[in-house]
C-alpha cells in the first residue's frame, strides 16, 4: 500500500446533550479544529467523506445536511458512509490510493440526544423474522455478554473493572462526557439494565463529531505536523443473524486484525503495540476486543486487567482516553479512537499520555454485537 | 449584531418520523409463517454442501452461496444464551422482567432469537431445555411462537 498518514484531527468535546449545536454545527467545530491541526484550510481538502446514519440524524440523506459545513458544499467531490466512521476513513483512505486526491476530510457525528436509542437499535434487527421480539443494541449485547462470560468463566467483577479503569481514565480527558471515579462495588450495585449488564456496564447517550484529514505521502511530508502514518488496516464483517454467529467468539475482529497486522508487519501484537483505543460500547467487549485484537489470549483479558497490564501506567494502556464508557457519540466513536491514537502518536495526549508511543491500534465497529470490524494500526515513526 | 451566547434561549422544535411499511415476507419466510400458523411446526431449510441447517429459514446459504432444502426441526432445543431485561426499555413489547434467548432446536445448527416464559428469570441457565408454546391466536409471524418454556 502507498504510505498514507494523518495530519489533522478535530474532536468536539462528548456531551450528552449539546443544546447550542446542531450537528451541522458539531461537524463545523470539529472540522475546523481539524483544519487548525494541520495548518490548513479548507481549500486545501481535496474531497470530503462523511459518515452519519439517517435514523440517528432523524432525516433522509442526513450526509447532505453536514455538506456545508464540511466544506463540501464548495463544489467539493463529497460521498458518504453508513455506520461508523472507521469505515468512513477507510473509504477515505481508499480515495487518497486512487491517486485522484491527495487529501481526504473525513467526518462522523452524531446525535444520541435528540432521539430515542432503543427503538432506533431495535429496527436494525429484521423487520420480517425478529424486529418484533423488541430486541434493541442493549439486550443484544446482554445476550453476548453472556454467551462470552459463560465460555470463559468471566465474572461480574472481571466487567466492572473495565468500568473503574475506563471512567478513570476519563477523569483525565477534557473531551469526555463521564469522568467517574468508581470501583468495582459501585459497578456491581448499579442499575441492572439487562442482565448481565449493569448501567455502569453500558456507555452513555452521547453528542460528538469527530474529523480526521488523511493525505498521501507526498502532502503528508510537506504538512507543518508530525505525520502519523497508516501501517495497517483491515474490515472484516460476520453474518447478519445473531443465530448464525458463535457470540462468544470475535471472529470477524480477529480476522480484521491478523490482515491489519499482516499489512503492517507486526507479527507479534501484545509485544509491539504500546497503546489501544478499542470500542467499549459495553465493558465486556473492551475484554473481547482486546482477546480479538490478538493483546491477550481467548479469556485471557480479564486476568492481564486485574493484574494492571491495560491501565495508563502497565505495559499496554487500553484506552486511556476513556474509550467509550466516557463517552459514546455513535457513528463517531471509532473515529473518536482513530484521533485518540494520534494523539498518543504524537505526544500530545497530555496528563493519559503512554510513555512513548510509537505503535498504536485503533478500531471500529458497525452492526449489533460487533458483527463488522474495522482496524488500523498507526505508527510515528517514517 | 453580536449577541452573547449564554443570553440565548435555546429551544427545542419537536418531530417525528413516522411511516408506514409493508414488508413482503417473501416465499422462504411465508412458509415458515405457515408452518407456524396452520400446523403448529417449526421449518427450517438445510445446506446441503455445508450440512447447515438454519432457522429462521434462509433461501440460499450466506457460507456456500447454494441454495437450500426445506425439513422439519423439533420445536425443543437448548438455550445458547440469555437475557433478562429489568430496565423497560422503549423496544421492549412486554412488561419486565422479560427474558430474550438464543435457542438451538434440536437437528438445527443456527440458533433462533426468541423470548422465553414460564420460568422465574433466576431458574434460567445456558444448556437448558426449551420448548416452543405456540399462541392460541396465530397470524402468521414469528409471535405465533407465544414464547419457548422449560421442556
Amino acid at each position: 500500500m502507498d504510505k498514507v498518514a494523518i495530519i489533522g484531527i478535530g474532536m468536539t468535546k462528548i456531551e450528552a446533550d449539546k443544546r447550542g449545536d446542531t450537528f451541522a454545527d458539531m461537524a463545523w467545530e470539529a472540522v475546523n479544529l481539524a483544519l487548525a491541526d494541520a495548518h490548513m484550510t479548507i481549500a486545501e481538502v481535496d474531497n470530503v467523506v462523511t459518515t452519519s446514519n439517517d435514523f440517528w440524524d432523524g432525516r433522509t440523506i442526513s450526509c447532505m445536511a453536514v455538506g456545508d459545513a464540511t466544506g463540501a458544499g464548495q463544489g467539493k467531490n463529497t460521498s458518504c458512509v453508513e455506520g461508523d466512521g472507521t469505515f468512513g476513513a477507510f473509504y477515505g483512505l481508499t480515495r487518497i490510493l486512487s491517486g485522484a486526491y491527495g487529501t481526504t476530510l473525513v467526518t462522523a457525528h452524531s446525535k444520541g440526544s435528540e432521539s430515542v436509542s432503543s427503538l432506533i437499535t431495535n429496527a436494525a434487527l429484521d423487520p420480517i423474522y425478529d424486529r418484533a421480539l423488541g430486541l434493541d443494541m442493549v439486550t443484544a449485547c446482554a445476550l453476548q455478554a453472556r454467551a462470552y462470560m459463560h465460555r470463559h468463566g468471566v465474572k461480574p467483577e472481571d466487567l466492572a473493572r473495565v468500568s473503574v479503569k475506563n471512567h478513570g481514565n476519563a477523569l483525565r480527558n477534557p473531551l469526555a462526557q463521564l469522568p467517574l471515579k468508581l470501583t468495582v462495588e459501585d459497578v456491581l450495585r448499579s442499575e441492572m439494565i439487562a442482565d448481565p449488564l449493569h448501567l455502569l456496564d453500558c456507555s452513555p447517550v452521547s453528542d460528538g463529531c469527530c474529523a480526521i484529514i488523511l493525505a498521501n505521502e507526498q502532502r503528508a511530508r510537506r504538512s507543518a505536523r508530525q505525520p502519523v502514518w497508516v501501517t495497517g488496516v483491515s474490515c472484516c464483517a460476520d453474518a447478519y443473524y445473531l443465530g448464525d454467529r458463535d457470540l462468544a467468539v470475535p471472529r470477524s475482529l480477529a480476522q480484521a486484525a491478523k490482515r491489519a497486522y499482516a499489512m503492517a508487519g507486526i507479527h507479534d501484537p501484545a509485544r509491539e503495540v504500546q497503546v489501544a483505543e478499542v470500542y467499549d460500547a459495553f465493558t465486556y467487549q473492551e475484554l473481547m476486543w482486546i482477546e480479538g485484537l490478538g493483546l491477550a489470549e481467548a479469556g485471557g483479558a480479564k486476568d492481564r486487567l486485574e493484574r494492571g497490564d491495560f491501565d495508563l501506567e502497565g505495559p499496554l494502556p487500553v484506552n486511556p482516553s476513556g474509550g467509550l464508557l466516557g463517552g459514546h457519540p455513535v457513528i463517531a466513536a471509532g473515529l473518536y479512537r482513530m484521533a485518540e491514537a494520534v494523539k498518543q502518536l504524537r505526544g500530545e495526549a497530555g496528563s493519559y499520555q503512554v510513555d512513548g508511543a510509537k505503535v498504536a491500534v485503533a478500531q471500529g465497529l458497525n452492526g449489533l454485537c460487533g458483527q463488522s470490524h474495522c482496524v488500523w494500526t498507526l505508527d510515528n515513526r517514517s | 449584531m453580536e449577541t452573547e451566547r449564554s443570553s440565548v434561549e435555546l429551544m427545542v422544535q419537536q418531530s417525528q418520523i413516522n411511516v408506514p411499511y409493508s414488508w413482503w415476507a417473501g416465499e422462504t419466510a411465508s412458509r415458515f409463517f405457515a408452518g407456524l400458523r396452520d400446523e403448529q411446526k417449526i421449518l427450517a431449510t438445510r445446506c446441503a454442501a455445508c450440512s447447515q441447517v438454519f432457522v429462521p429459514p434462509r433461501k440460499t446459504c450466506p457460507q456456500c452461496f447454494k441454495d437450500t432444502a426445506w425439513l422439519e426441526v423439533r420445536p425443543e432445543g437448548e438455550l445458547v444464551t440469555f437475557t433478562v431485561a429489568r430496565r423497560q426499555l422503549a423496544a421492549l413489547p412486554r412488561p419486565v422482567p422479560l427474558i430474550f434467548g438464543l435457542i438451538r432446536l434440536d437437528g438445527a445448527t443456527t440458533a433462533l432469537l426468541h423470548l422465553i416464559g414460564e420460568v422465574p428469570p433466576e431458574q434460567v441457565r445456558v444448556g437448558m431445555r426449551l420448548k416452543a408454546k405456540f399462541a392460541a391466536e396465530r397470524r402468521g409471524g414469528i409471535l405465533d411462537i407465544e414464547h419457548f418454556r422449560p421442556a
